[in-house]
């Protein structure tokens, strides 16, 4: 049994057994608290630059398939586990977990107290790491963590998005929400849909899909006039990795597009979005990872248990509202008011414009992994487009 | 939304006796209910006839009925009350059938009490299954075909397109009852009459199987608002086919992918909101094809049940408590998540750490009832493990289990490789046979047959569990292969083989057997290194709902082997209460009463409480029961793990039963203080020699015995002190144990079969008293004081189980005198064993004469009849003793004088075990107890056994047929029944015995007399009432039909003749004067 060790920056290291493609890796260690859709995550683009650490013991259990992907590739930089199941079962598994990693060439860690580490970042925040089956000396390793870049002000978005505009035709299938067969609103005609790819997921186009949208997926840094040429009904802006602020390009863009046409901005677009509009994003102590996360609509009080994945959030604007009254703030675009909060502490998870046909949420209606229950939104979307177009 | 302002009051019934698909949880469930609504507010009227409830202590309440729980005595409940609300999801299947028994009479409707947490329309839907299937049509979710039947024609043209093998339901029951598999259409119209007579409507569904499929549950939590979150997702390692409460579950669910998940949690939010549960838990259960995916939605409960007890030990959500909030109009956001402080309860728990619950059965007591497991729930109890891996858990739940298994061990003898002696080819066809359907001991026969080499693929194709679960079990069998092979001595055992050997959950014992060392050596050998090397120690993790994502105030802690210790003990001063670990027949819910007045003891005298137990069912295991909480086996290794990181004052072990006092002795001599009566007193009371002379020491008297090794010892024993005797062995093998034999040749065939006499386990002779009046004594002391707290006349003569016994408070026949010199015995004896707490002794009185039985050192299965039936918390008191009160500084010197009579009444599983004899004896089979109380005893009786669910007729015909010793007492029952209207029937002998006393008797004939005969009378409905004594031999077996006849109609039946004389008392109350309900506040209340 090959041993490795995951050393911390702030000098903390744990101990345990190589996991996946032998190697070293370096990036900033966050833990998700998803109980299923380890696959998803994996291969979920905003986890580019972060070493996944998953707080459910076995990982693994049901193997790996080649549906339940959300991009071509895995992009977490390094995968950590309490167990690594070495017998994969389930119907549509066709490899085991470690061999996934193996040929992703994605370093892991297995074996270690992922609890014990929980409570590490929890306490003192998510920071640099390294996980190493090459050189096991601790000193070495922290050195290595603490040197290693860390994501604040770094545009990973370039390293992710697409080079180059694409179709996406790919619905969910069998997969499908069930609210979407459930009485809800269904588009008399398909809207085309331009999805701006931050280091988008593909369960977003696979939605859009869904409920009727022509989807067209463009770079990160395409501009807001190449945009307008595409003469889409609604602009999405996706999810992606890091800190908002490291993609100055993107919030530009968005300001060029705000009010043109109906947008729905999701994580890091929602971030982005609060840029353009000239509020402030914040560093979380160790982010929202999870897929059991309570979000309160403050317009029904009704909760949705959403599927979180983000590092950043809006600030709300000084003087703005609290969590109890969330009336509206004036901006440069109008007047913004906070749709949604987090009952977990009470951080901004969504905002409507007033005056312009635009929806954000920090979390993700996309779910996968995670509850469906924010599927609502992609039929808000098309309600809005098919608005805004009579 | 805030809470209702515009009810006031809010009646909650309970759900009875436990009996096997109902149990502790709803204890659990109602108590957690009865502290929120009080919590709120709300006047709080309560009934439930199980008094070892903590729910029923009359503080949880503000009126407390313990009566039985029938429409006509709810109803009057409800006029007396007049409550505003019934909240009917809290007492498993029984109160939701009472509500709907309501609504339907229009009681409700009368009285203006609204149904709150499920309307009548939504239980409707959910529990008639041809409604539930065309509920879920509409939503387009799939349910195995299927079609409801009344009679066994239609049930016949259903199976046509259905299919075999075919699964019989019938509707409205709990825990499947009546329920079978029927692979051919013989089995099949016997399991369609069965289902039809057991289903309170008369209806049946026939199912196409799922066998197989794998199958999960969800938890899910609705409020008012519509917001829906699921607590937890549980998968079943047993597949279909096999009950949930009878399957090993597993949380969190581990064979799904998130898309596979999220489907079924879509499904299960669209059920609830079908059905139209408005507020509160409901259970859903899903069946899976393992190739294709199929989903099919297998049945919905709701209301909280058994799994959503073990959904909230196992996340830490308070399931029942959060759903009686919602029911009062709170919604999920509202409430605040009591682990975190910080969160709400509108989330959905994720766990670090893998739950198994594994049930606990009892086969052993029902000689005759069929092991295999089906859709039908045969499992008398439970215990929940927690590990961070699910092969830590599972070993950990194994030994929870205290059925002698410190882990896989082998039935096989291939701990230590497969001995030379040993055939594989023969061993893995005798393992092979035994995988063949689902019962018990299918877990250690899978490891058995990886030990053989059978390959997973095989075992898969055998059994149908998921080959996820086979390989863990696998990984733990291949562990002890490199155990074995590396470690023969404490030295050799490598440090880091140690480390993962815990870490795989393999207890200390298991170990000392894998590698012929001492359990002891084990502990050594893990314990004693540098003291520096702490990674090496057991550490404990917190329950705390979010997986770390938020700091858990709430200390409910498990053991596993980590890096991280987040015990983090005070230091205050604490005592640790063991608890009595899963029910069983014996043991159950009556100690977990004693040890959450422990608990609530020790928190009122300012000690910190530190509960252990692995019960998930129970009210001790909940969070907020104690200061802190370990969820854990009540192993010696377990208990001393926890007591050295805990440094109590000491360890209490009278109150969880024979479990903890087990572990008095070595927990003793491991330098722990055991507080209250010394480990040698209880060692005294239990060791037969020394017991002995005690007695003669205080000159009191017991039955004559002696202890043979030999057949021919044994005969000339029993010659010695005369026939008949009770014969038991004096260790216990596979449970074949006590019987009364009444002349040699039953003493050489019990001798022959049950059990081999050797020096080694000699088999233990004793006096039978026949016909004597046994007693029950429970009293409290405190090493200068004794106080007889109750003295119990038990209505079945002794030598039936004193747990299966009916026994009323105070003696109903017996003289002051005889009660005075009972008294005075009890006292000499807790004296003399320097009792400190709580003390049981049982006596029986045969003409006049006492004699001691046997004297128990230690909290009994009627402490909480007795508190209940005096108004006194005695386990409180004993624990205040325990700590060093005196019973005169707590004010307890006497007890009050009662102007009403309590009768407590044993409920069997009968009616699960198809073929099985209802005779009594001194096996104990009964699963729970009701109270009956009221103020004379005839009326006491009679609410006890209409309680129990057997409410004693006003008229019609008794029938009655007895052996020749019984037959001058079953004059008199005649003669009185007679005298109240009573037609009586009766057999040949009998009858003929009874005309020539000049009684009008119809003769019937036996059933092998030809018919029409007595079996065909109660078919029919021509009986009301059946008296059936018998002897032994041939004669119990011919009547034994008659016995189940009379179980499946339900009709009263009583099989001694003190009981029989008792109902005829209860009768005549009955006929003299109409029902009067009282609470317990009233009758333990100021008195006017």
């Amino acid at each position: 049994m090959k041993k490795a060790i995951l050393a911390l920056a702030d000098g903390t290291v744990f101990e345990g057994r190589a996991l996946g493609f032998d190697g070293e890796t370096v990036g900033e260690v966050v833990f998700n608290t998803a109980m299923t859709g380890y696959q998803e995550i994996l291969t979920d683009p905003s986890y580019k630059g972060q070493i996944v650490t998953m707080t459910c013991p076995h990982i693994g259990n049901y193997g790996v398939s080649r549906e339940d992907v959300e991009s071509r590739r895995v992009w977490a930089e390094g995968f950590v586990v309490k167990e690594s199941s070495r017998k994969p079962s389930n119907w549509r598994a066709n490899q085991g977990l470690d061999d996934y990693l193996r040929q992703a060439r994605v370093v892991g860690i297995e074996g270690l107290d992922t609890r014990a580490l929980t409570r590490h970042l929890r306490d003192h925040g998510s920071q640099q790491a390294v996980i190493s089956h090459l050189d096991l000396d601790h000193r070495r390793a922290v050195e290595k963590a603490k040197t290693a870049p860390g994501i604040l002000g770094r545009d990973l978005v370039a390293e992710v998005t697409c080079r180059e505009a694409y179709a996406w035709t790919e619905g969910s299938g069998r997969w499908a929400p069930e609210s979407d067969g459930n009485g809800q609103h269904k588009p008399t005609r398909p809207f085309r849909v331009v999805v701006y790819d931050f280091g988008v997921k593909q369960n977003i186009l696979r939605r859009l899909v869904d409920v009727g949208c022509a989807v067209t997926v463009v770079p990160a840094s395409t501009t807001a006039d190449a945009v307008k040429a595409l003469q889409p009904d609604g602009v999405l802006l996706s999810n992606g990795p890091g800190d908002p602020e490291g993609v100055p390009y993107a919030a530009t863009a968005v300001k060029q597009l705000l009010g043109w046409r109906p947008m729905l901005c999701i994580c890091l677009g929602h971030q982005i979005l609060g840029l353009a509009m000239g509020l402030r994003t914040y560093k979380l102590k160790f982010g929202h990872h999870a897929a059991n996360h309570p979000v309160l609509d403050v317009r029904t009080r009704k909760v949705e248990i959403t599927s979180q994945n983000h590092n950043f959030a809006v600030q709300a604007p000084a003087g703005s509202p609290s969590a109890a009254a969330p009336m509206a703030t004036e901006t440069s675009f109008g007047r913004v008011a906070i749709s949604h909060l987090s009952l977990n502490d009470g951080s901004i998870e969504g905002m409507v414009l007033l005056d312009h046909p635009v929806l954000s949420v920090q979390y993700h209606p996309e779910a996968s992994p995670g509850p469906h229950d924010s599927a609502y939104l992609f039929h808000q979307f098309t309600q809005m487009m098919e608005k805004h177009h009579a | 939304m805030p809470k209702r302002q515009d009810i006031k009051s809010i009646l909650l019934i309970g759900s009875g006796p436990i009996i096997i698909g109902q149990a502790c949880e709803f204890d659990y469930s109602g108590t957690q209910a009865c502290k929120a609504l009080k919590e709120e507010g709300y006047r709080v009227i309560l009934i439930n006839s199980n008094p070892a409830t903590i729910m029923t202590d009359p503080e949880l309440a503000d009126r407390t009925y313990v009566e039985p729980i029938t429409l006509d005595v709810v109803e009057q409940v409800i006029e007396r009350e007049r409550p505003d609300a019934l909240l009917p999801t809290m007492g498993g299947q029984t109160a939701l059938n009472v509500a709907v028994g309501l609504v339907k009479r229009g009681t409700l409707a009368k009285y203006g009490v609204q149904l709150i947490g499920a309307s009548a329309e939504a239980i409707h839907k959910a529990e008639d299954r041809e409604l539930f299937k065309q509920a879920m049509a509409k939503i387009g979710l799939k349910t195995p075909d299927s079609g409801a039947a009344k009679s066994r024609e239609e049930a016949a043209r259903v199976v046509e397109r259905t299919g075999f093998p075919a699964i019989v339901r019938p509707s409205f029951t709990m825990g499947g009852t009546g329920g079978n598999i029927a692979y051919n259409r013989e089995e099949f119209e016997r399991y369609v009459d069965w289902g039809l007579a057991m289903s309170p409507v008369g209806e049946i569904l026939v199912e196409r199987s799922v066998l197989g499929w794998k199958e999960f549950e969800l938890e899910v939590m609705r409020d008012l608002k519509d917001n829906v979150v699921i607590v937890c997702p549980i998968e079943n390692l047993d597949p279909m086919g096999v009950h949930t409460g009878d399957s090993i579950t597993v949380a969190p669910a581990m064979t799904l992918t998130d898309k596979e998940y999220q489907v079924m949690r879509d499904a299960a939010i669209r059920v609830i909101r079908e059905i139209g549960v408005d507020t509160g838990g409901s259970n859903i259960q899903f069946g899976i094809h393992p190739e294709t995916g199929e989903m099919v939605v297998i049945e919905m409960n709701p209301r909280v049940s058994r799994s959503s007890a073990l959904a909230s030990k196992a996340t830490g959500f308070p399931i029942a408590k959060i759903a009686a909030k919602l029911a009062v109009g709170y919604t999920l956001d509202e409430i605040t998540n009591d682990i975190t402080r910080v969160t709400k309860a509108s989330f959905e728990p994720t766990i670090d750490y893998v739950v198994v619950k594994i049930p606990r059965f009892t086969f052993e007591k029902f000689p005759g009832a069929d092991p295999t497991l089906t859709t039908q729930m045969k499992s008398v109890g439970e215990a929940m493990a927690i590990g961070r891996t699910f092969k830590e858990a599972l070993q950990k739940a194994v030994r929870s289990l205290e059925v002698d298994r410190c882990g896989l061990i082998s039935f096989q003898g291939l701990d230590r490789g497969l001995p030379a002696e040993v055939n594989r080819e023969d061993a893995i066809d005798r393992v092979r046979l035994a995988l063949r359907a689902p019962h018990p001991d299918r877990l250690w026969h899978l490891a058995d047959a990886m030990r053989l080499g059978v390959s997973l693929e095989d075992l898969y194709t055998l059994t149908k569990i998921d080959p996820w679960f086979l390989d863990q079990i696998q990984e733990i069998v291949e562990f002890e292969a490199r155990l074995a092979a590396d470690a023969h001595q404490p030295s050799t055992i490598g440090h880091q083989l140690l480390h993962d050997a815990k870490q795989l959950g393999f207890s200390d014992e298991r170990l000392a057997q894998l590698t012929g060392l001492d359990k002891r050596e084990i502990r050594q050998a893990r314990t004693g290194r540098s003291a520096s090397d702490v990674s090496r120690g057991v550490t404990y993790k917190r329950v705390d709902t979010c997986a770390a994502e938020f700091e858990a105030h709430t200390p409910y802690l498990y053991s596993t082997y980590e890096r991280d210790c987040e015990s983090r003990p005070t230091d205050r001063k604490k005592v640790v209460i063991l608890g009595g670990g899963p029910n069983r027949i014996g043991q159950g819910i009556e100690f977990d009463y004693c040890c959450v007045h422990a608990a609530f003891a020790l928190r009122e005298e300012g000690v910190e409480t530190i509960m252990v137990n692995c019960n998930p069912e129970t009210v001790s295991t909940d969070y907020d029961t104690s200061d802190r909480l370990y969820f854990e086996p009540l192993t010696e290794e377990d208990v001393l793990n926890i007591v050295e990181r805990e440094q109590p004052i000491g360890v209490v072990v009278q109150f969880g039963g024979q479990t903890p006092l087990k572990l008095a002795l070595p927990l003793e001599r491991a330098g722990v203080k055991i507080l209250g009566t010394s480990p040698d007193a209880i060692d005294l009371a239990e060791d037969r020699e020394r017991f002995r002379d005690l007695l003669n020491k205080l000159a009191l008297r017991q039955p004559a015995s002696g202890t043979a090794r030999s057949v021919a010892d044994a005969a000339r024993i029993a010659a010695s002190i005369s026939y008949p005797v009770m014969v038991r062995p004096s260790y216990v093998l596979g449970g074949r144990s006590m019987q009364i034999v009444y002349d040699e040749a039953g003493l050489t065939a019990y001798m022959g079969s049950a059990v081999r006499a050797s020096s080694n386990h000699p088999v233990l002779i004793d006096k039978y008293l026949e016909d004597a009046i046994e007693i029950d004594v429970d009293a409290i002391a405190d090493g200068r004081q004794v106080v007889v707290a109750g003295i119990m006349q038990h209505i079945e003569e002794a030598g039936v189980h004193s747990g299966d016994s009916a026994c009323s408070l105070p003696p109903y026949t017996l003289g002051d005198a005889t009660v005075q010199e009972i008294r005075r015995q009890t006292g000499a004896l807790a004296m003399e064993l320097g009792v400190v707490g709580l003390m049981n002794a049982q006596f029986a009185v045969q003409n006049g004469t006492i004699y001691v039985l046997e004297v128990n050192p230690r909290g009994s299965r009627t402490v909480p009849f007795v508190s209940k039936a005096l108004g006194v918390p005695l386990a409180k008191l004993a624990m205040k003793v325990m700590l060093g009160k005196r019973l005169q500084e707590l004010g307890f010197t006497a007890v009050p004088v009662l102007r009403h009579v309590a009768v407590k009444e044993a409920v069997f599983p009968f009616t699960k075990f198809a073929g099985v004899d209802v005779l009594l004896g001194p096996e104990m089979k009964s699963t729970g107890e009701v109270m009956g109380i009221d103020e004379d005893f005839g009326w006491a009786f009679a609410k006890s056994q209409a309680a129990a669910g057997v409410p004693l007729p006003n008229g019609g015909k008794v029938f009655i047929s007895v052996k020749d010793k019984d037959k001058p007492a079953a004059l008199e029952v005649a003669k009185r029944l007679s005298g109240l209207g009573f037609l009586v029937e009766a057999t040949r002998g009998t009858a003929a015995y009874l005309q020539e006393q000049g009684l009008t008797v119809e003769p019937v004939n036996k059933v092998q007399e030809g018919r029409p005969d007595i079996v065909d009378h109660i078919k029919n409905g021509d009986i009301s009432l059946v008296v059936n004594t018998v002897g032994s031999g041939a004669s119990q077996a011919d009547s034994a039909s008659i016995r189940r006849e009379a179980l499946q109609k339900g009709l009263p039946y009583y099989t001694t003749m003190p009981g029989a004389k008792a109902a005829v008392m209860a009768i005549e109350a009955t006929l003299k004067k109409g029902l009067t309900i009282r609470s317990l506040q009233e009758y333990h209340g100021p008195r006017t």
